[in-house]
């Protein structure tokens, strides 16, 4: 009998060491050990608090201060310090990234599973309501429930979280009707195992890859959008720094203080950019039907 | 093939009512309340009771839907809560733009995209591969007010040679267009890639070289034709892409189409505009997509319509 956990305990080392192996994972790697360092020790590594509306952060026609030797990237227009903002705006990408995707790849998972393994008119229901989704223009839909409800930090996840589950949904659909097809599970149906054990004992392990690889991939989209909605004025609000909003508040300065739209442009950029790079390179080793095509 | 388009199209029109209801559903739950946006601050009760009764919002939901399904098979989307307009009219006449956008990014994203993939595939492995796939890399990851804001910083405020916004002139369209391309260039790029590389490795690639004709004619000539037509079949797909975008680059570019005819609406709680154009885009997302299940067999012969 095939053991679904032991299987799945072996792979990682083997897959950790070719990631090694791949430059541009470990590029991707280390930008996010950067990022989540920079959120994690914000207040130790930020020289001001992120909304201290410094009266030298000024000139004194009023215009925020280029980047120099105390304000390393300058001030925004409120004379706050915009390293300090962006080591608290990496926080909130962080949290988004993570709890909204994590919520995305939740339901995601759970459609996709409950649908594959049962089928039938439940199955026949939750993807077609799943095909439903997939003709929603997204980024209007996001736009227009962020705009309705007042956004905070968790409704802004919750909305993305809503938007983003579709694709997970559909592949490990197609995964687990073919994973509940193999012989394997039959055998474990005759020897009496019950539907939970089936479904989390031996199915959701052989989806670990699928889930880990749409999880990385899924932090990526998630950043964007909360940046998008953030610049739109209709994601997380200010005061508290997001990327997003920093270019959202101070897009009126853009043509005479470039940097405070292209310094955390570059940020939200690299952070998606890590995790594209890490969850490809995840793709090419996890995932047997990719292999060898790049 | 004809049982299947009719199946598909019924299909189609059965996800369009559905996105309708939960367009509607969603709009009709929302705390933001349309009627107090058209009457103002200054209002009395009563005046915003008889705006409420004239539009029909005191009805119970179902029979407000059912209004809303009655006249959209008439062709007759409903009318702007501010602006007094059709919001048939309305779209039809911010339509244009948007097509026109499409057509010019699509063009783009083309080009940049198969010349990005031709040259990886032909230098596959070597750096001006690694380059170009690191390209489209940050393409991808790339949010468009970024690109969008950087291009008119560059190309508009810096170079000064296109307009900083606006519409009418071929000028207006290029960074719109361009931002655009670029944008998409790195999804076509890895698709070209990847067909260039599986077409360079087959027989009559080798046949043609042993002929002795010149790599870049057996490039070109040969390998090309074949290797993008799969790449060619996912534009439907693309159009879907391109709707769910349109939004942001219109509204940064000032670009009168209808994402910033639904923007503006987002912030009015004009929901006749705002369903409007969400159903036109989903229109256009499942036409594209239709359109890329329909190219598939003439791709790969193996692919049956079912």
């Amino acid at each position: 009998m095939t053991d679904a956990t032991g299987v799945s305990a072996a792979r990682p080392r083997g897959v950790l060491s070719r990631l090694a192996r791949r430059k541009l994972a470990v590029f991707g790697a280390l930008i996010i050990v950067l990022i989540v360092g920079a959120a994690l020790f914000a207040p130790l590594i930020a020289p001001f608090a992120p909304d201290d509306q410094m009266f030298d952060g000024l000139t004194l026609q009023g215009a925020p201060m280029p980047p120099d030797a105390k304000f390393l990237m300058g001030t925004d227009l409120l004379g706050r310090d915009l390293f300090s903002r962006i080591l608290y705006g990496a926080r909130t990408s962080l949290v988004i990234g993570v709890v909204a995707n994590g919520l995305a790849l939740l339901i995601g998972t759970l459609v996709g599973l409950t649908a594959g393994y049962f089928g039938g008119w439940l199955g026949a229901a939750l993807m077609r309501f799943t095909d439903l989704m997939m003709a929603f223009p997204a980024l209007l839909l996001a736009i227009c429930l962020a705009a309705i409800f007042q956004p905070s930090l968790w409704i802004v996840a919750l909305v993305i979280a809503l938007v983003n589950w579709v694709q997970t949904a559909r592949v490990i659909y197609t995964e687990t009707t073919a994973i509940a097809a193999r012989d394997f599970i039959a055998a474990e149906r005759t020897l009496g195992a019950g539907t939970g054990r089936i479904l989390f004992r031996h199915i959701l392990p052989h989806l670990m890859p699928t889930i880990i690889v749409w999880g990385t991939l899924g932090i990526s989209t998630t950043v964007l959008l909360e940046a998008t909605l953030s610049f739109l004025g209709v994601g997380v609000q200010p005061p508290t720094p997001s990327w997003g909003n920093i270019i959202f508040e101070n897009q009126t300065y853009f043509q005479s203080a470039p940097w405070l739209v292209f310094i955390p442009g570059v940020a939200i950029i690299l952070l998606a950019l890590a995790f594209n790079l890490v969850g490809d390179a995840l793709r090419d080793e996890l995932d047997p039907t990719q292999r060898g095509r790049t | 093939m004809l049982g299947y388009l009719t199946r598909r199209l019924v299909q189609s029109a059965l996800i369009l009512l559905g996105v309708s209801f939960i367009t509607f559903l969603l709009l009709y739950v929302l705390p933001a309340d349309p009627v107090r946006q058209i009457a103002g601050r200054a209002a009395t009760p009563e005046t915003v009771e008889n705006i409420r009764r004239q539009l029909g919002l005191d009805q119970p939901f179902f029979v407000q839907y059912g209004r809303y399904l009655w006249g959209l098979v008439q062709g007759d989307m409903g009318r702007s809560y501010l602006q007094k307009t059709e919001v048939t009219e309305l779209i039809l006449s911010r339509l244009p733009a948007t097509l026109l956008l499409m057509l010019a990014a699509i063009t783009a994203e083309l080009v940049i995209g198969l010349a990005m993939g031709i040259i990886a595939a032909v230098w596959r492995g070597r750096w001006p591969d690694q380059v170009l796939m690191m390209t489209s890399f940050i393409t991808v990851s790339a949010p468009q007010f970024v690109v969008s804001l950087l291009m008119l910083y560059v190309f508009a405020v810096q170079l000064r040679w296109f307009p900083i916004g606006g519409y009418g002139t071929f000028a207006h369209l290029v960074l719109p267009a361009l931002t655009l391309g670029i944008l998409g260039s790195g999804w076509y790029a890895r698709m070209m890639r990847s067909s260039m590389i599986d077409v360079l490795r087959s027989d009559f690639i080798r046949t043609a070289r042993a002929k002795g004709l010149g790599r870049a004619r057996v490039v070109l000539r040969h390998a090309f034709p074949n290797a993008v037509l799969p790449v060619i079949a996912m534009i439907g797909i693309d159009i879907g892409i391109f709707m769910g975008g349109i939004v942001v680059v219109e509204s940064v570019f000032g670009w009168p189409g209808i994402g910033q005819l639904a923007w503006q609406a987002i912030q009015r709680v004009d929901i006749p505009i705002i369903m409007g154009v969400t159903l036109v885009s989903a229109c256009a997302i499942v036409l594209g997509n239709l359109l890329a299940d329909l190219l598939a067999p003439f791709v790969d012969p193996r692919i049956k319509l079912r």
